[in-house]
């Protein structure tokens, strides 16, 4: 599977231990994310063995939506070595995802 | 199966590219408030539509949808909050929903307003567009919900019954907001905080607040589609109708003065069969592709 789908435990050790990963915070009653959701996974199978793509649900996850401080769904998060290196809230077309990771692999 | 054809908004610019594009058989979709929230609807009497002099904005509109209707059009209430771009179709997020379709005509009317300040800053760190989107996110943290569009009151009670603590802010206090709802009378709005919303500023009192939701009729083009080329604060269209993305038209309102009905009808018409022969030029297209791929 290319997307990966975390909860709290399973995040840190995916996240931190991928050189580069896209997380994408979402859930299930959110509309804009229901149309993100195959970007998502397009980019994931695009970029599996080169980042960690995951997606977190945030009704199921809220600690994690909380600690990164998810205010608005869908906000897709990029994490270099387990830290923070830039946030896109709200829909935006694949290319403004890959331009991130794509600089950063 | 996507559309052919979403219409964003159900004014006469709206109505008149839905029944255009039905009458080219194309499928299509018109997302908007209900038809009676227009601001034409609120006309006592239009005296400058061609050949019917005297009727009331609200007699328009209704036969206006009643045609439409009849045409097979498909309408849904809501707000796009969001267009994105697919390889050969554009994708709508209407509320929780999400529709698809091959052109989108917009017709959004005049947008309402400008961005409050602290607005666009804190766009994504408390401040939202939709309730039932982030409202989760909020639950037992104080909000305030600044009501510019009907269903205002309804996303506030939405809110309050996640267990958000609202303040709603209007110019009067709605009925049928839930009475648990504390309510201040708008004045000039500004969005504070630091790393991310505290309050929101009303004439210069602060309402604590983590999150802002700013419902508006409307979401403006530019943000429903980053990337529209604007001019003089209007949608950039040429004759056609065409806007600066493929496959986007726009018409009425939103694409510039007169502000006038029969302008917006003239203009829904052109955009609709327009958007309609995109759609088949599509579609040959795609026609031409698959044969070559069989070849």
């Amino acid at each position: 599977m290319s997307v990966l789908h975390l909860n709290e435990s399973e995040f840190n050790e995916k996240v931190n231990s991928s050189p580069v990963a896209m997380v994408d915070f979402w859930a299930t009653w959110c509309g804009p994310c229901k149309m993100l959701a195959p970007v998502i996974e397009d980019i994931g199978a695009k970029y599996d063995g080169k980042a960690v793509v995951a997606k977190v649900d945030v009704d199921e996850n809220q600690a994690l939506a909380a600690k990164y401080g998810v205010m608005s769904i869908p906000t897709v998060i990029f994490f270099k070595d387990g830290k923070e290196i830039g946030r896109k809230v709200g829909v935006q077309p694949a290319s403004a995802y890959t331009q991130t990771l794509d600089a950063n692999l | 199966m996507p559309y052919d054809i979403a219409v964003v908004g159900g004014g006469p610019a709206g109505l008149s590219a839905a029944i255009n594009a039905r009458a080219r058989n194309k499928s299509v979709l018109v997302v908007s408030n209900d038809y009676r929230e227009s601001p034409l609807y609120r006309a006592k009497q239009v005296d400058n539509y061609l050949g019917m002099p005297g009727q009331s904005g609200a007699a328009l509109l209704d036969a206006f949808y009643r045609h439409a209707e009849e045409t097979g059009t498909v309408f849904r209430t809501g707000r796009v909050l969001n267009i994105l771009p697919l390889d050969s179709t554009y994708c709508l997020s209407i509320g929780t929903e999400v529709e698809e379709a091959r052109a989108v005509i917009l017709c959004t009317g005049v947008s309402q307003g400008k961005k409050f300040p602290g607005e666009a800053a804190f766009l994504g760190r408390g401040v939202s567009y939709c309730a039932t989107c982030d409202g989760m996110l909020y639950r037992s943290r104080p909000v305030a919900v600044v009501g510019l569009a009907p269903d205002a009151p309804e996303e506030a009670n939405f809110l309050q019954g996640l267990g958000c603590r609202v303040t709603y802010v209007s110019g009067r206090r709605p009925e049928g907001l839930d009475p648990a709802i504390s309510w201040v009378k708008a004045g000039r709005l500004e969005i504070v905080g630091e790393e991310a919303v505290t309050a929101l500023r009303v004439n210069g009192t602060d309402t604590p607040a983590e999150g802002v939701f700013l419902l508006r009729h409307a979401v403006p083009p530019t943000d429903l589609l980053p990337g529209l080329t604007l001019e003089g604060g209007y949608v950039a269209v040429d004759r056609e109708g065409r806007t600066s993305l493929p496959g986007v038209f726009a018409a009425g309102d939103c694409t510039g003065l007169p502000l006038q009905l029969a302008k917006a009808a003239g203009e829904g018409l052109v955009a609709g069969q327009r958007a309609a022969e995109y759609v088949d030029q599509l579609s040959d297209s795609e026609k031409i592709d698959s044969i070559k791929k069989g070849e």
